[in-house]
C-alpha cells in the first residue's frame, strides 16, 4: 500500500478518535468519583449544537468550543442536582439527560440545519510534521487533537500523582471513609461530574465545528454511548481509553475508506456503517467475559447514591 | 437553612404525588419555554395541550399514538422491576416492524386472516430475537445490557435503511426508500369507523391486563419484584437471576416488536426508514412516570401521546420544530426523578449550626 494512503488513514483515525478520547476521559473522571452519568450522548449533542451556533454567529471557532463546553457543563449540572442533591437513580437520570439533550439540541438546532462553517486550519508543528508517514497524521492536526493528548497527560498526573486525584479516587472507592476523614464527598462529586459534562461538551463541539463542520439532528450518532463503553473497555485506565478510542476511530474510518474506494465489493454501506456499534458490543463481551475484570477495576461506589449523615 | 431529613418510612402518598408534581413542573417549564421563544404562553399551552384533543377524531388519534407506547412500556416495566435495563426497545420495535413487513410482502396479493396472524407472530418474534442478543450476552458473558441493547438500536436503524433501499424497496416506487403499500389483508382492522384507531389498541389493553396479572398475581412476577427491591434477598432465596434477565428482556422485546407490527400494519401501511418515532425511548419515560404499574402506564401513555400530538400542532400553528415534544418528554422525566426524593425524604427548616 502506498504510504500516502497509509498516512491519510492514520490521519483520519486520529481525528475520528479525538472526540471519543475527550468525552471518555471526562466520563472516567466522573466515574472515578463514583458517579455514572449515562447522559454523555445528550451532553455531546448540546455541546455540538451550542458550538455550532456560537461559531456561526461569532465567526470564532474557539468561542464555539467554549460554548460547547459550557453547554455540556450546564447539562451535567442538572444531572448532578438530581442525582447528588436529590439522590435520584443515576441510571434513569442519565437516560433522561440523554433524551433531554438529544431532543433539546434538535429543537435548538433546527434553524441551523442548512448552514456550513468554514473549515478550521490545522496547526503544524515544525520539524516533527516532516517525519515520513506519521508526520502529517500526528503533528499537522487540529488544535483539539493536541488538547486531547494534553488532557490525557494532565489526567494521568492528576489521578495518580496528585493529592486531589487521590482524594477523588478515595471518594469513588469509599465515600463513607472519605467523608469520615473530612472530605466533602458531594462537592467533589459535583466537580467531577461537571468536569465530565464540560469534556462531553467539548467533544460534541469538535464534531460540529471541526469534524463535519455542520449541524444535523442526531449527528452525535451514538458516540456518547461508545465513549461510555470505552471507559468500561479500558477498565477505568486513561491510557487504555486513548488506545481504545483510536481503535474505534480506526473502525469508523475503515468503513469510510472501503465505501470510498473503487474496490468492487458488494457489502451494503449500511452494514459497514454498523461496524462501530458491533465492535462496541464485541469489545464489551471480551472485557466482561471474566467477571472479575470489571468488578476489580470499577470504582466500588460507582452508581451508588451517597448521603452523608450529619 | 433548608435540609433534607430522612422519613422514618417511605411515603406512599408522595410516590403517587411525585408524578403529578413532575407534570405540573413540566407545564410550568413549558410556559417558560414558550415565553422565552417569544410566543404567547397561554396560546402555546392551548395549541399544545388542548387543540389536539378538541374533537373526537383528535381523541382517536391520541389513543392511536398511545398504542405503541403502551405496548413498549408494559414490556419494559416487567424488566425494570427486576433492574433489567433494556433501553433498546427502539431497536426491537424496528426489527419487529421489519419482520412483520417481510410477512406482509411475502404474502402480497394473498387474502385471508393468516396474513395478519403471521404478521403479529413475526413482529413479536422479531423483537424478541433482537432482545435475545443482550439477554444472551448478559447471562453468558455478563455484558452490560444497557450498552448492548442501545448499540443494537443503531444497528436496527441501519438494517431497516438497507432493507428499504434494497430487498424491500417498492419495485414500482421510483426508487423511494419505502416498501409497497400493504394489501388490505395485511392491515389491522379499524375499530372506530372514520378514524385510524385500529385493533392494535385492543392488543395494548390486553397486554396491560396480562402484564398486571404477571406482575401482581404470578410467582415469577413476585420474584422479579423482590429482585428489584432487594437483590441480595432474592439471591439468598435462590431466585434465578438469569431467568429474570431472560424474562425481562424477552417481554420488552416481544412487546416492542408487536408495537412495530402495529405501526407498519396500522397508520403506516408500509415500511419506511421511519418505522419508529422515538416510541422506544419515550416508552422508558412512560414506564417511569407510571411507577412501572400497568394502570399508570395506560394514563402515562396517553399523556406522552398528547406531547407527541402537541408537538405536531406546535409545528403547524406556532412554527416550532416538532422536536419540542422530546424537550417536554425529557423535562418530565428529569422533574420526576428529582421530585422522587420526597418519597424518602422531607424538607425541614434547620438552624445552621455554627
Amino acid at each position: 500500500m502506498e504510504t500516502s494512503i497509509l498516512s491519510s488513514i492514520l490521519f483520519a483515525t486520529i481525528v475520528a478518535g479525538t472526540p471519543l478520547i475527550i468525552v471518555a476521559l471526562g466520563q472516567l473522571v466522573a466515574e472515578k468519583s463514583g458517579v455514572l452519568n449515562l447522559g454523555a450522548e445528550g451532553m455531546m449533542a448540546m455541546g455540538a449544537v451550542a458550538g455550532f451556533a456560537v461559531t456561526l454567529h461569532s465567526g470564532n471557532p474557539w468561542l464555539g468550543v467554549l460554548a460547547g463546553m459550557l453547554a455540556g457543563a450546564a447539562m451535567s449540572f442538572i444531572f448532578a442536582v438530581v442525582v447528588l442533591t436529590l439522590m435520584g437513580n443515576q441510571v434513569a437520570s442519565g437516560l433522561a439527560l440523554s433524551i433531554l439533550g438529544v431532543g433539546l439540541s434538535a429543537f435548538i438546532g433546527k434553524p441551523y440545519e442548512s448552514d456550513i462553517l468554514p473549515t478550521v486550519g490545522a496547526i503544524r508543528i515544525p520539524l516533527l510534521a516532516d517525519l515520513p508517514v506519521i508526520g502529517d497524521a500526528l503533528f499537522n492536526q487540529q488544535a483539539l487533537v493536541y488538547f486531547s493528548w494534553a488532557l490525557f497527560a494532565g489526567l494521568v498526573w492528576f489521578l495518580y500523582r496528585s493529592r486531589p486525584g487521590l482524594v477523588l479516587r478515595a471518594v469513588g472507592e469509599s465515600p463513607s471513609s472519605a467523608h469520615s476523614i473530612g472530605y466533602p464527598v458531594i462537592r467533589i462529586r459535583y466537580m467531577a461530574t461537571i468536569f465530565g459534562g464540560a469534556m462531553a461538551g467539548i467533544g460534541g463541539s469538535f464534531l460540529s465545528v471541526f469534524y463535519t463542520p455542520l449541524w444535523v439532528e442526531g449527528m452525535v450518532s451514538g458516540r456518547g454511548w461508545i465513549a461510555i463503553a470505552l471507559v468500561v473497555f479500558a477498565t477505568w485506565r486513561p491510557f487504555r481509553v486513548v488506545v481504545g478510542a483510536y481503535l474505534f476511530g480506526g473502525v469508523m474510518v475503515a468503513q469510510l475508506f472501503v465505501q470510498g474506494s473503487d474496490w468492487d465489493i458488494s457489502i451494503p454501506s449500511q452494514l459497514l456503517s454498523a461496524l462501530p456499534y458491533l465492535a462496541t458490543i464485541i469489545v464489551l463481551v471480551i472485557i466482561s467475559r471474566d467477571r472479575n475484570t470489571v468488578r476489580l477495576n470499577a470504582p466500588v461506589s460507582l452508581g451508588q447514591p451517597y448521603r452523608p449523615e450529619a | 437553612m433548608l435540609r433534607l431529613e430522612r422519613r422514618p418510612e417511605a411515603s406512599q402518598l408522595m410516590s403517587y404525588a411525585s408524578p403529578l408534581i413532575a407534570i405540573v413542573l413540566m407545564l410550568i417549564g413549558g410556559l417558560l419555554l414558550f415565553t422565552a421563544l417569544g410566543k404567547d404562553p397561554i396560546e402555546g399551552f392551548k395549541v399544545f395541550f388542548l387543540y389536539p384533543i378538541s374533537d373526537s377524531y383528535g381523541v382517536s388519534e391520541l389513543f392511536l399514538k398511545a398504542t405503541p407506547l403502551m405496548l413498549c412500556a408494559i414490556g419494559l416495566a416487567v424488566g425494570f422491576r427486576a433492574n433489567v435495563w433494556n433501553i433498546g426497545a427502539e431497536g426491537q420495535l424496528i426489527v419487529g416492524g421489519v419482520a412483520a413487513s417481510a410477512v406482509a410482502l411475502f404474502f402480497y396479493e394473498s387474502e385471508g386472516a393468516h396474513v395478519l396472524i403471521l404478521m403479529v407472530v413475526a413482529g413479536a418474534i422479531g423483537g424478541m430475537l433482537w432482545a435475545m442478543i443482550p439477554a444472551f450476552l448478559k447471562t453468558r458473558f455478563n455484558t452490560n445490557e444497557i450498552l448492548v441493547s442501545l448499540m443494537l438500536v443503531y444497528v436496527a436503524q441501519l438494517l431497516v435503511s438497507w432493507l428499504v433501499h434494497g430487498p424491500m424497496m417498492d419495485p414500482d416506487g421510483f426508487n423511494f426508500p419505502q416498501s409497497r403499500l400493504f394489501e388490505d389483508s395485511a392491515l389491522l382492522p379499524i375499530l372506530v369507523e372514520g378514524t385510524r384507531l385500529n385493533l392494535a389498541f385492543s392488543f395494548a389493553v390486553g397486554a396491560l391486563l396480562v402484564g398486571y396479572i404477571f406482575m401482581y398475581r404470578s410467582f415469577a412476577g413476585f420474584q422479579m419484584q423482590v429482585a428489584g427491591y432487594a437483590p441480595n434477598a432474592a439471591r439468598y432465596a435462590g431466585f434465578s437471576a438469569k431467568r429474570m434477565i431472560w424474562i425481562g428482556l424477552l417481554s420488552g422485546g416481544g412487546m416492542a416488536g408487536l408495537a412495530g407490527m402495529s405501526e407498519v400494519a396500522g397508520p403506516m401501511g408500509q415500511i419506511t426508514e421511519h418505522v419508529s418515532n422515538n416510541y422506544g425511548f419515550a416508552a422508558i419515560i412512560v414506564a417511569f412516570v407510571a411507577r412501572l404499574n400497568p394502570v399508570g402506564i395506560f394514563f402515562a401513555s396517553l399523556l406522552m401521546a398528547l406531547l407527541y400530538l402537541g408537538g405536531e400542532q406546535a409545528q403547524q400553528y406556532l412554527a416550532l420544530p416538532s422536536s419540542i415534544s422530546n424537550v417536554f418528554q425529557g423535562m418530565l422525566l428529569m422533574f420526576l426523578l428529582g421530585s422522587d426524593v420526597f418519597i424518602n425524604y422531607r424538607v425541614r427548616w434547620k438552624e445552621a449550626v455554627a
